[in-house]
């Protein structure tokens, strides 16, 4: 049963749309037929066995998959109404629009503030004082200001595992985009650093979309709104988390998520 | 059974035994040599040889216009070979990776990495001193250029491949262009490493001696003047140790040190940035 994506975007609450989106390593093809609507301001949860394709699908919304060369989509990933795989759509741009916090947290081999004043840097030519205060904002986004502010000028790999990614997120959103991108931003943490993420994110989603891919189902069931379950390439089953974890539609969904498999 | 437990321990005292006294082996060589020319050196060494010019056959004097010289060869030849080795290295390592052309180039530089330097001061000699028609130091300073250029190549390129890819891809999906993901950051986590290959390359061409024969000759006379030919320590070394006069055995022997423990210096300066480099990334 898949989800029929709504074709009237304006008005409507989503914010990314993709449409018959395909995408292939080489030959192999790792999504097939992908249609789905992410809710603007809304947590939407990617989960599945490894390898089908929950990363590859976040990595189109902003284009990352460009660096490496045998690596292609084809379809229609509309962000408010604009295409973005479109070869004119400006990638500078739209992954200003689109922030992105990756698996291993990756701080930059540079003071706490400068990590932070990097991407700010790329778009903005802030006064000293605007960029400080920009650089406090974003870390009390994150919830790392009180834990740093005393040593913003340490380098950031200093930091602890947890506080590194929560330094990612507030590079991230310093960068004021529209929707973020988590690619498992907890499964290198221990359980502490973990709940801080989540209890971060159910906070950043009221400014921003979201959209994080687990391994872990109780942080799907804890953190999103809407799930999506995949397997082998396809998007078998998308709905509201409460509907998939309590009363899925799909046989598939209801053995991965009663851990049958995966 | 215990016959095959004994073997074994016999065939590992044997084999551990052997390598000991290889290592030994090559060691006695190596302080030897090391020894030599400190005890040498050093009774030659005196303020003189940082005041005086090189003498005339059996004259008394120091080595003044030849350390100049070869300061003044090696920072042109730095100039010239470390931004083009840092530029070949990064489009190596950022850009050209797994471009098959990037795969040839590779091989290439493998190859003038090895080449014999005599053959470099050669390929200068015909290249320049023949069409100019005199030696003069820029000859000396390119030929350097070229010996230190694959050195510096290799070691940009190795330096950037162990900065993580999840690094890049986090600076390129904040909306960084190319350019900046690979000068604000990939540089910043290779920096140390960088400046090894740089220096060890230094390290290497400071005791070139077959390079600068065929380009900068030598000069008996201080000369700053970089169209003429430029006095240096591996030539001056040379052709005082082969004449017969005991005053410049000693002043070859001096600038022996010199080298000596200029490159030492240069090494373990560069070793200890390469150890923060190792650190940093695991």
């Amino acid at each position: 049963m898949k989800n029929m994506p709504q074709n009237s975007a304006a008005g409507s609450a989503g914010k990314i749309l993709v449409t018959d989106l395909n995408f292939y390593y080489g030959k192999y093809q790792a999504l097939k037929n992908i249609n789905l609507t992410i809710a603007a301001n809304r947590v939407t949860a990617f989960i599945g066995p490894s390898g089908c394709g929950k990363s590859t699908l976040l990595r189109t919304f902003n284009r990352m998959y460009e660096l490496y060369a045998d690596q292609r989509a084809t379809g229609e990933i509309l962000l408010d109404g604009e295409n973005v795989l479109s070869p004119r759509a400006d990638v500078y741009r739209l992954r200003a629009r689109v922030g992105m916090v990756f698996q291993k947290p990756t701080p930059f081999p540079m003071s706490i503030y400068e990590n932070i004043a990097y991407g700010v840097r790329l778009y903005e030519k802030l006064r000293k004082s605007d960029m400080d205060d920009r650089v406090e904002w974003a870390l009390q986004q994150a919830a790392l200001w009180g834990e740093v502010k005393d040593k913003i000028k340490q380098n950031g790999m200093s930091l602890s595992g947890g506080q590194q990614q929560r330094l990612c997120i507030a590079r991230a959103i310093a960068v004021k985009p529209e929707v973020v991108l988590l690619d498992e931003p907890a499964s290198a943490l221990d359980p502490i650093s973990t709940l801080k993420i989540e209890e971060l994110i159910s906070e950043l989603k009221k400014n921003y979309t979201i959209v994080i891919v687990t391994h872990n189902m109780q942080q799907a069931a804890r953190v999103s709104d809407q799930t999506a379950f995949m397997y082998l390439g396809d998007l078998v089953e998308f709905a509201d988390t409460n509907t998939i974890f309590t009363n899925p539609a799909n046989k598939q969904t209801e053995d991965y998520i009663t851990g049958r498999y995966g | 059974m215990d016959w095959r437990y004994f073997r074994r321990r016999a065939t590992n005292v044997f084999n551990l035994t052997g390598s000991v006294f290889a290592t030994l082996f090559g060691l006695f060589w190596l302080f030897w040599i090391l020894w030599t020319t400190l005890s040498y050196g050093i009774t030659a060494l005196d303020w003189s040889i940082f005041t005086q010019d090189t003498p005339a056959p059996g004259g008394t004097g120091g080595l003044a216009n030849a350390i100049i010289g070869s300061l003044i060869m090696v920072s042109l030849a730095t100039a010239i070979g470390t931004p083009i080795g840092i530029l070949a290295g990064t489009w190596l390592a950022e850009y050209g990776r797994s471009k098959p052309i990037a795969s040839v180039i590779r091989f290439i530089n493998d190859i003038l990495l090895s080449a014999p330097s005599i053959i470099i001061g050669l390929f200068v000699y015909e290249l320049f001193v023949v069409r100019i028609g005199h030696f003069s130091a820029w000859a000396g300073a390119l030929a350097l250029a070229i010996i230190m250029l694959p050195v510096v190549i290799r070691t940009t390129e190795e330096m950037l491949r162990l900065v993580p890819d999840t690094l890049r891809e986090a600076a390129l999906a904040l909306g960084a262009p190319r350019w900046k993901m690979v000068t604000r950051v990939a540089y910043r986590a290779a920096l140390s490493g960088i400046i090894t290959g740089v220096l060890l390359a230094v390290a290497r061409i400071s005791g070139e001696t077959a390079p600068l024969l065929f380009t900068a000759l030598n000069n008996q006379f201080w000369s700053t003047d970089l169209s003429q030919p430029m006095a240096n320590l591996p030539v001056v070394i040379f052709q005082f140790a082969m004449s017969p006069y005991d005053s410049w055995h000693a002043l070859a022997w001096a600038g022996a040190l010199i080298i000596t423990l200029s490159v030492l210096a240069l090494s373990i300066i560069a070793r200890v940035l390469l150890r923060k480099a190792r650190m940093e990334h695991s």
